[in-house]
């Protein structure tokens, strides 16, 4: 009951609320126009909340999260392009059925899933996080080290492309994370006389850089891309046999995006395409699907912003992102002096459930706006890309150098800019560099402690069972991509 | 006729192992990663009876011949089945990339704002726009409001330069 009022108590306050509501406005914004889309949306915004309280600061980064997830179905369905990639399931029935003259339909089944899908994630995440705040009391430095290899792996296994990539690409980001000065020895790695360098290179420039920047490249080269746009009159809710051929499968969807969102991975995008394969694979009309299926619609949307609610799940209690949007977050709590981990469960209850809250509202909040609203975020997608994409650049230099008034950060954006390109072209995901950032420090840290802890005696690792199971999980998460391709080749 | 050529070319035994994109991307990845790997050469040591653990290079190294030994797996893994051959690049392409580098000079020996209002400008011609006052209102109109939205807002300030110092001074 104390839980459920200290949840509440966003909609008591007009500060949050109106935090709230921009959070979410600006969501939608960033998730209908390709390219864009919450990661890159709460690292531009990053240095704004600084203004802010903790709370507030948060509850804005987890709205423009929900919101912005959401965001890109409007696009998906509208322009058969996926606002945010976690949208891209939905084109595979949104457009089709948008070109037969139910866009109102396919926006209204979007909408209504995306809530119940986050709805239910933020169900999953109240209970599921103090949970494993209290599991992660028994954690020490080689327990957390097992965790976060475990994360990385996952990342690899089932994130975007090819697992081997993806695993150079979550190095490359640890690798970032080693450049200064080194925290235990104080010695220089990396810096090569650049004092600048000494404290490290930053998140946001690399996230800028790698999400925003790249993608300023990548429609330099789409300058001729025509879209076709679908008209839409108004959004229209599901009728009742709607509501019956879908509810099952907005459920199912839920669940996996909870679960998918708990795992390190690409949250919403994975989530979103085993949701759809998953309807399909349930459905009495299988043959429906790819030809503008509701249920498509339902099962992919539901899972994609399900992924939110459960990607926030090990953010909060663990301090490891689920994805690259919870990244920025855990940016934005560090930045704040927040500390996410179990501790933050016992000290300050009325912080997290005012994030649990606020997630809840958030969801209620993009229904609303996006039910009466997508007509006129559908119109944001006509400004073109040769006036959109200057001005983005102005904002992203800008909000990057805010941070710690250096243009060596300006400069680093740009370089990973074009490394994300590159990478992107050839098939490396940017998000594992993202996570390997961030979980750098603690890769590290817990690995050196716990060979200062072992004595330096390795297979001390193999007598800890948490870190033991978490060790043997990453195995089998690096091996099964073999095994579901050698059982491919045998079927 | 002209399908049967890119089908030919498409074909991993027509092209010789150095000119595909794997072996290229492979090579570079790897080229940085040993130089940086000799770098961590020059880190300085911990005393052996202050050292508690591993030596601040051991990580870093470690984590370089990962990488070396996944990017000659992705090569090998490419030699059997050869990555999808990628478009060549527009020269809007490499216009904005040379924008960007141009934004590091101009904003390093001129004005950080002045670098904005060019690059905006050139990017958004090069891309296709023409109306002048939509290119007035990208490259001067928009950054002096994100000027002061982020000089009252966030009370930041912005690094000298022949623009920026009208404003301050």
């Amino acid at each position: 009951m104390e839980s459920l009022s200290l949840m509440l108590a966003p909609l008591f306050s007009s500060k949050l609320l109106i935090v709230l509501f921009f959070g979410t406005l600006f969501g939608l914004i960033l998730g209908v126009l390709p390219g864009l889309g919450p990661t890159t949306g709460g690292a531009l915004i990053l240095p704004f909340t600084m203004t802010l309280d903790p709370l507030s600061a948060i509850v804005l980064l987890t709205s423009i999260y929900c919101a912005g997830t959401y965001g890109g179905a409007i696009t998906a369905v509208l322009i058969n392009t996926p606002g945010t990639p976690a949208a891209a399931a939905t084109c595979l029935d949104g457009y089709p059925l948008a070109q037969k003259g139910e866009a109102g339909r396919a926006l209204g089944m979007a909408t209504v899933s995306s809530v119940v899908g986050g709805v239910f994630s933020v169900i999953v995440l109240v209970f599921f996080a103090p949970f494993l705040a209290k599991l992660a009391y028994e954690f020490g430095q080689p327990e957390y080290f097992a965790l976060a290899i475990f994360g990385l792996t996952m990342l690899a296994s089932i994130g975007d492309g090819s697992p081997i990539k993806n695993l150079i690409a979550g190095a490359f980001g640890i690798l970032i994370s080693t450049v200064g000065k080194d925290f235990m020895t104080s010695i220089d790695r990396f810096t090569y006389g650049i004092n600048e360098l000494s404290e490290g290179i930053g998140f946001i420039p690399v996230v800028v850089g790698l999400f925003a920047m790249s993608e300023m490249l990548i429609q330099s080269t789409l300058l001729n891309q025509i879209f076709k746009r679908v008209a839409l009159k108004a959004v229209k809710l599901p009728t009742l046999d709607d509501y019956k051929s879908t509810w099952k499968t907005i459920l199912r969807s839920s669940g996996i995006g909870s679960f998918i969102g708990v795992l390190p991975a690409e949250g919403g995008t994975v989530a979103s395409l085993i949701g759809y394969s998953e309807a399909k694979r349930w459905s009495k009309k299988p043959n429906e699907f790819g030809k503008g299926s509701i249920e498509g619609i339902a099962g992919a949307e539901a899972a994609n912003n399900a992924a939110t609610g459960g990607a926030m799940v090990p953010t909060l209690a663990l301090g490891i992102p689920g994805s690259a949007t919870t990244a920025v977050i855990l940016t934005g709590l560090i930045i704040h002096g927040v500390r996410p981990g179990p501790d933050l469960f016992r000290e300050q209850p009325e912080f997290l459930y005012g994030i649990f809250g606020a997630m809840l509202i958030a969801n209620i909040m993009f229904f609303i706006l996006g039910f009466f609203g997508a007509k006129i975020f559908a119109r944001i997608t006509l400004v073109p890309n040769k006036l959109l994409w200057p001005m983005i650049f102005a904002v992203s230099v800008c909000g990057t150098y805010s941070l710690s008034q250096s243009m060596l950060d300006v400069w680093i954006m740009l370089l990973f800019g074009a490394i994300g390109f590159f990478m992107r072209r050839y098939g490396f995901s940017v998000v594992p560099v993202i996570i390997g950032l961030i979980l750098g420090e603690l890769v590290e840290g817990t690995l050196r402690q716990s060979i200062v802890i072992f004595d330096g005696n390795w297979l001390m690792f193999l007598t800890r069972p948490i870190a033991l199971t978490f060790f043997v999980l990453s195995l089998i998460a690096l091996f099964f991509p073999l095994l579901k391709r050698n059982k491919k080749k045998n079927d | 006729m002209n399908n049967v050529q890119s089908k030919k070319r498409a074909n991993k035994k027509s092209l010789p192992f150095f000119v595909g994109d794997a072996f290229k991307v492979c090579i570079v990845i790897i080229f940085v990663s040993i130089v940086l790997l000799i770098s961590t050469f020059s880190f300085d040591l911990v005393p052996p009876i202050l050292n508690r653990g591993i030596q601040p290079a051991t990580f870093p190294k470690g984590l370089l011949i990962l990488i070396i030994l996944l990017t000659s797996l992705v090569y090998y893994l490419s030699l059997k089945k050869p990555w999808k051959i990628e478009k060549k690049l527009p020269n809007s392409f490499f216009i904005t990339l040379f924008n960007f580098a141009l934004f590091i000079l101009i904003s390093k020996f001129l004005d950080f704002f002045l670098a904005i209002s060019i690059l905006s400008v050139f990017v958004s011609y090069s891309w296709g726009e023409r109306r002048v006052l939509h290119l007035i209102m990208v490259s001067i109109i928009f950054p002096i409001i994100v000027f002061i939205f982020f000089e009252t807002i966030l009370g930041l300030r912005f690094p000298a330069g022949i623009i920026t110092n009208l404003y301050y001074y």
